[in-house]
């Protein structure tokens, strides 16, 4: 395992919550514009952010409202920085009009989700139920975010640095989508240096970055001339299917000899990997494949194994439709889900396991 | 080896600080390990605890159900944890502030009184830690010395030293 190699090796380690090794990460990776409104259980990342990006020459704003937060970023990443907010659940869907206009002008932009529990202002307890908010465009419009779900405090650190690369390379609005287990627990880190482009050197040629001879360039999302915003949309979508057939992220873990895969995301797939452990140990031939980029999915991973799957989250099912789109009905998929603060144990696991197994 | 502690308290008590003084010198011991905060609305007054896994191997779920080590500090919290023991784990209990009768495998010191005794009500925490340390031999002093000295504010040394004291009172019980 290369995480375990890592944290055996002496190198400069760090002791720090999922939130913070996300801002960390994000200022290390040249983000110098943060925008954000406090709410649990995300809030070491805003108060990280408060008390670094101004020593480290970046600009931090609590601003008045979530909305005005993700319009904020939208002017900063107009202007060539890379800009990030970040919020729970309920202030994330505040912000999906602003992260459609993102999409439709084709900002670079990182977006951080720590998921509670909803619908609603619903509690501050860990949840995964905005899966499909974040994978399918919450906001209007055919538009897809890149999402990336870090399952340990290690991968926030290292997924959020590649979600501004990726979010630069292809201009799409990224995505980290954590809960609040991930947020506020503490694990240690390797701490690598990420090379971060200056905005000078920086290539965003479309950047409103003053026009003194050159070109005006010009940032929208508004095309109203006839077949402008067809032309636009079908640029987007080939641009998707970029994304599509050369960004897909996940990890396997015993999947030569299986009879049960289990399907399991960023904290979830701790608890599952857990289970699958202790399952291995009792001489059961069960798998895990961890999704780390929620979109694009990672159907590749599921072409080649055609078993008995269980999917298990915290919702009442919404990855789960994306494994059966992957599977097309060639496997069985059975399913376990809690949610609104429930958090499926590894005794459930097991027995839901055990049930299929001798079932 | 994998070392599963809840350490539980009301809030103001130094509950979360203790799990992270363990977390700390498990790290500097190059253990994996996961610290998990239970947060709720309420902070001082009310209850609080954390979750302190330690292991020589990946770590799961960070959540326990079944603890190794409980390190109880008050009476609420008592009654709350009683049965998230595994049949063989380690109770500590802070007699100052919980009654706990004759529980089986169950160790108490007066760590409250101690620490008034030190002058500083706070450090009841370290006291905890220091029997905790003198029962089971997972991270040693040193680490524990190392990460205090490494997380106590540079200019309130006299901070350090009461915390330091704490913990070796606790070991001597």
């Amino acid at each position: 395992m290369d995480s375990e190699k890592r944290q055996k090796e002496s190198r400069v380690k760090l002791l720090i919550t999922g939130n913070e090794a996300i801002a960390e990460s994000a200022i290390q990776a040249g983000c110098r514009f943060y925008a954000g409104y406090p709410i649990t259980p995300q809030n070491e990342l805003t108060a990280y952010m408060a008390h670094h990006m101004q020593d480290r020459g970046g600009v931090f704003i609590q601003a008045e409202a979530e909305t005005a937060a993700i319009n904020m970023v939208y002017g900063a990443s107009a202007a060539g920085a890379r800009a990030m907010t970040s919020s729970s659940s309920p202030g994330i869907s505040l912000k999906q009009e602003g992260i459609s206009y993102l999409a439709g002008a084709e900002l670079p932009s990182v977006i951080v989700n720590i998921m509670r529990g909803g619908p609603g202002l619903g509690n501050i307890a860990p949840a995964q139920s905005d899966y499909f908010q974040a994978t399918r465009s919450g906001g209007h419009g055919d538009y897809h975010c890149l999402v990336l779900a870090p399952s340990t405090v290690q991968e926030c650190y290292d997924l959020t640095a590649l979600a501004f690369e990726l979010s630069d390379k292809y201009r799409v609005p990224a995505i980290i989508l954590g809960d609040g287990m991930l947020g506020q627990m503490m694990e240690p880190i390797v701490v690598t240096k990420f090379r971060a482009p200056s905005l000078k050197q920086s290539n965003k040629p479309w950047a409103l970055t003053g026009c003194k001879d050159r070109k005006a360039n010009v940032v929208k999302s508004f095309y109203l001339k006839e077949g402008d915003l067809e032309k636009f949309n079908l640029k987007l979508q080939s641009k998707y299917q970029k994304i599509q057939r050369e960004e897909e992220r996940w990890e396997e873990l015993f999947l030569n000899d299986v009879k049960i895969v289990l399907v399991a995301y960023g904290s979830m797939a701790r608890i599952a990997k857990g289970a699958v452990k202790a399952l291995r140990e009792k001489g059961k031939k069960v798998g895990l494949i961890r999704p780390i980029s929620l979109w694009p999915f990672p159907k590749k991973a599921f072409a080649k194994i055609r078993k008995q799957y269980l999917v298990i989250e915290m919702s009442y099912g919404q990855m789960l439709e994306d494994v059966q789109l992957a599977v097309n009905g060639q496997a069985g998929i059975e399913f376990l889900g809690r949610s609104g603060g429930g958090v499926p144990s590894e005794a459930e696991i097991i027995a839901k396991v055990n049930k299929i197994y001798h079932g | 080896m994998t070392e599963r502690l809840i350490i539980a308290g009301s809030g103001g008590q130094g509950i979360m600080l203790l799990g992270k003084v363990l977390a700390e010198a498990a790290l500097l011991s190059n253990k994996f390990v996961t610290w998990l905060p239970a947060y709720g609305p309420e902070v001082r007054g009310g209850a609080a605890h954390c979750m302190v896994i330690i292991s020589d191997d990946e770590i799961g779920s960070p959540y326990i159900d079944q603890a190794d080590t409980l390190i109880i500090m008050n009476q609420l919290s008592l009654a709350k944890f009683i049965n998230r023991r595994k049949d063989n784990g380690l109770m500590i209990i802070n007699s100052s502030l919980a009654e706990s009768g004759k529980l089986a495998k169950a160790i108490t010191g007066k760590f409250t009184d101690i620490a008034i005794g030190l002058g500083n009500i706070k450090v009841a925490n370290m006291a905890a830690l220091g029997m905790y340390l003198a029962h089971k031999k997972i991270i040693s002093l040193k680490n524990i010395e190392k990460a205090m000295r490494k997380m106590a504010p540079k200019d309130k040394p006299e901070l350090l030293k009461v915390n330091l004291e704490a913990l070796k009172k606790g070991m001597e019980i």
